[in-house]
């Protein structure tokens, strides 16, 4: 399949013996003029790049206390050293995150430090090379900013963090990322990641009210900019087209037709994902996200919903209020925004649409916990909502759930292998060895609960899945929606 | 008296720099905007959780006990002995000793002990793990002898070539009032000073900055509310683009 070897199943997580540099080849296409400038960054290197990096570094230590701070407070205790997907995947020590740090704390040390000015060698402080930029643009993009060394790390450090800052350093200086930079170019000038326009939006969307009309004899509508709907639904762009994501906007649909409540999408804010949080751009972050308030302002909502989508989530739920707040313009009785799991298990709680388990007999259903849902956001009341309320939803909707081992879900989970902007066929064998505690945890369930499917809240995770299960001998359509789930097991009829 | 003057000299200038240096750390720690909500979750919904998770982290090391037992086990002897022996020396420096700081002594003296254990369980792990090994530069293996060092010393005055602890009291008393009394010229003593002189000197220039750092760590202290009450923070690029983000800060 492809030219490299896809790592074995594990019983349990595994801790390998060091491969220095094995994946020092590994780095996604360089972004080119075209796609930097929509942003506002520099098409290529300037003569001078390397000062441009070292102020950029130090604006950024003057504005983001969270880089400051984990720039100082490492002690190298190696508390971090196996929690990260990709050094179990790989064996790359530059993959554990510490070291990946390292690459930017090096640096950090020699031009803003007394020790790392005066004595370099003592306290590993390096100059800014070339040869120190391109570790870093291989390495910053082998980081999905999943968090899950943050839960670990006596301080808290944060190597997401560190991530996005440096990979806003390298788009000051010329050197971003294809990937991530082409795809917010088509939000600015579109209003989706997929660059998919409003009339063939708008097909897409009569597609499937007659996609479920002939399979299940019921009108249920997907409106598209209606002012006046009591609901924005943003959602990621996939949801409009990719399996098996789109099975869950239908699941999506069905919950508000059965519950009677009015919504419509915006094709003015088409896409729930922000790409600004992966490459560390707050201003761009921020103009994304204004979409959003701009839609709902124009359309007159009063709820905002957000449909299944992780790193989405995160920016939704922790940052929304503050990019594009305040909200006071919407329902006060609704947190703003809500996750789509939110409100459907509201319904399900209180008894306004009923689910029948056994449509779905024919599933036994795992559930992986989205790392930017689990780690950096949270759903209902309490802390660690995130992880009862999708569960909740699923066992409403199916008699046979299974969690994998409690060291590979919850806080603890491992990322899907393709988040934080690398779900790039570039850096296909990142992902698949990335994905590798995953798989792993999964076999296991599969053994002992003969599980058949994998439910995600997250597009990141549903296409990266769809791609790598293939290479650990599953089957692609093995990943499923939370929504789907929902969608064939909820009674329409009964509100007819 | 020229070792008097000497230490006199070097412990006042190292409390200045440690002071200053600490302070001006915290300064900035503290002026630095977080312009975004970033707790890792599950994380407390209110202050009084906040202050919670902390308080386990700092006295508990929470986290570090879910990553690794070996790293917690040694990591926390060696906190907890240093915390030990450190308000046991608090004998040396006031008059009259209060009773609490009586009471602790004979734990204070065995404490010393933990420590070096514990300096050496994290010394063993940084030589003979591949993973630590890798991530360690110079600093970090001088760090631990530096403070093997301290203990050691410390240890050897306590039961192999006692000082004149009184004289040493004296010392310390009359440096507080800015006064000069002899101190004993013992090597170990001068030794044992010197190098938490030094300590004091590098505090405010290394990782050690991880023990204010800490508080100031955004994941660990920040309230997981971000829907419920809008965060806001004096960084360019949030006032300055739009309109509405500079309207109501509730």
């Amino acid at each position: 399949m492809a030219n490299f070897e896809t790592p074995e199943l594990q019983e349990t997580v595994e801790i390998p013996a060091l491969k220095k540099g094995v994946m020092s080849h590994s780095r996604p296409f360089v972004s080119k003029e075209q796609f930097q400038a929509p942003l506002g960054f520099p098409g290529e290197l300037a003569d001078d790049w390397k000062d441009v990096a070292i102020a950029k570094l130090g604006e950024l230590l003057k504005t983001n206390r969270a880089l400051q701070v984990f720039m100082d407070s490492c002690v190298k205790c190696g508390a971090c050293t196996d929690k990260c997907h990709y050094f179990l995947g790989t064996s790359d020590p530059r993959n554990m995150p510490v070291a990946r740090q390292d690459l930017l704390r090096g640096v950090y040390r020699r031009y803003y430090t007394l020790p790392g000015k005066y004595f370099p060698k003592l306290v590993g402080a390096t100059d800014l090379t070339e040869e120190v930029m391109d570790q870093w643009y291989s390495y910053f993009h082998q980081c999905s900013e999943c968090r899950r060394c943050s839960v670990y790390c006596p301080y808290g450090i944060d190597t997401a963090e560190i991530t996005m800052a440096t990979r806003d350093i390298m788009n000051a200086v010329g050197k971003g990322q294809k990937y991530s930079n082409e795809i917010i170019g088509k939000v600015f000038k579109i209003g989706n990641n997929l660059g998919l326009p409003q009339p063939a939006l708008e097909d897409t969307l009569l597609g499937l009210e007659e996609d479920v009309k002939d399979e299940t004899g019921i009108d249920v509508r997907f409106p598209l900019d209606e002012k006046g709907a009591e609901v924005l639904v943003v959602t990621p762009s996939a949801d409009f087209f990719a399996e098996p994501h789109i099975d869950g906007l239908i699941g999506y649909a069905k919950v508000f037709h059965a519950a009677g409540i009015s919504w419509t999408l915006s094709s003015h804010a088409s896409e729930a994902a922000n790409f600004g949080l992966f490459i560390g751009s707050n201003e761009n972050m921020k103009k994304i996200a204004m979409r959003i308030r701009e839609a709902a302002l124009d359309l007159g909502v009063k709820r905002i919903i957000f449909g299944e989508c992780g790193h989405a989530w995160r920016v939704a739920y922790s940052y929304l209020n503050t990019l594009a707040g305040p909200f006071d313009f919407l329902d006060p009785r609704y947190p703003v925004p809500q996750h789509i799991c939110e409100f459907t298990h509201d319904l399900i709680q209180r008894g306004v649409i009923t689910l029948d388990k056994s449509r779905n007999d024919h599933r036994r259903v795992t559930f992986h916990d989205s790392c930017n849902v689990a780690r950096a956001s949270r759903m209902g009341d309490m802390p660690g909502g995130q992880f009862v309320i999708p569960r909740e939803v699923i066992k409403a909707a199916c008699n046979h759930f299974y969690d994998m081992a409690p060291e590979t879900i919850g806080e603890a989970t491992f990322c899907c292998g393709g988040g934080g902007g690398l779900l790039t066929d570039d850096l296909m064998e990142l992902r698949v060895k990335g994905a590798l505690p995953r798989m792993s945890a999964l076999k296991q369930v599969v053994e002992e609960h003969e599980v058949t499917h994998m439910a995600a809240i997250c597009a990141i995770c549903k296409s990266q899945f769809s791609k790598v299960l293939p290479y650990y001998g599953f089957q692609m359509d093995q990943i499923i929606s939370v929504h789907q789930l929902v969608s064939d097991a909820i009674v329409l009829d009964a509100q007819q | 008296m020229f070792v008097t003057v000497l230490f006199a000299l070097l412990f006042y200038v190292a409390t200045a720099i440690f002071l200053v240096g600490l302070g001006m750390r915290i300064a900035r720690y503290a002026r630095t905007p977080a312009p975004l909500k970033i707790p890792t979750t599950p994380a407390p919904t209110t202050r009084g959780g906040v202050v919670v998770r902390m308080g386990t982290e700092v006295l508990l090391f929470n986290s570090l006990f879910k990553a690794n037992k070996w790293i917690w086990l040694f990591g926390f002897m060696f906190h907890v002995a240093l915390a030990l022996v450190l308000l046991r020396h608090l004998r040396y420096f006031l008059d009259p000793v209060p009773t609490w700081v009586v009471l602790i002594q004979p734990f204070g003296m065995y404490a010393a002990f933990a420590m070096v254990i514990g300096l050496a369980g994290l010394w063993a792990r940084r030589v003979f793990v591949e993973r630590i090994r890798y991530i360690s530069s110079p600093s970090d293996h001088l760090m631990l002898a530096l403070l093997l060092g301290i203990a050691l010393t410390g240890l050897g005055m306590t039961y192999l070539w006692h000082t004149d602890i009184s004289a040493v009291k004296l010392f310390f008393t009359g440096l507080m009032r800015f006064e000069l009394n002899p101190l004993p010229t013992q090597p170990l003593l001068l030794l044992h000073l010197f190098l938490v002189a030094s300590l004091m000197v590098i505090f405010p220039f290394s990782k050690l900055l991880h023990a204010p750092g800490v508080f100031f760590s955004p994941t660990r202290n920040q309230v997981d509310n971000p829907r419920e009450k809008r965060h806001v923070a004096n960084v360019k690029w949030m006032i300055a683009v739009e309109k509405p983000a500079a309207s109501a800060d509730q």
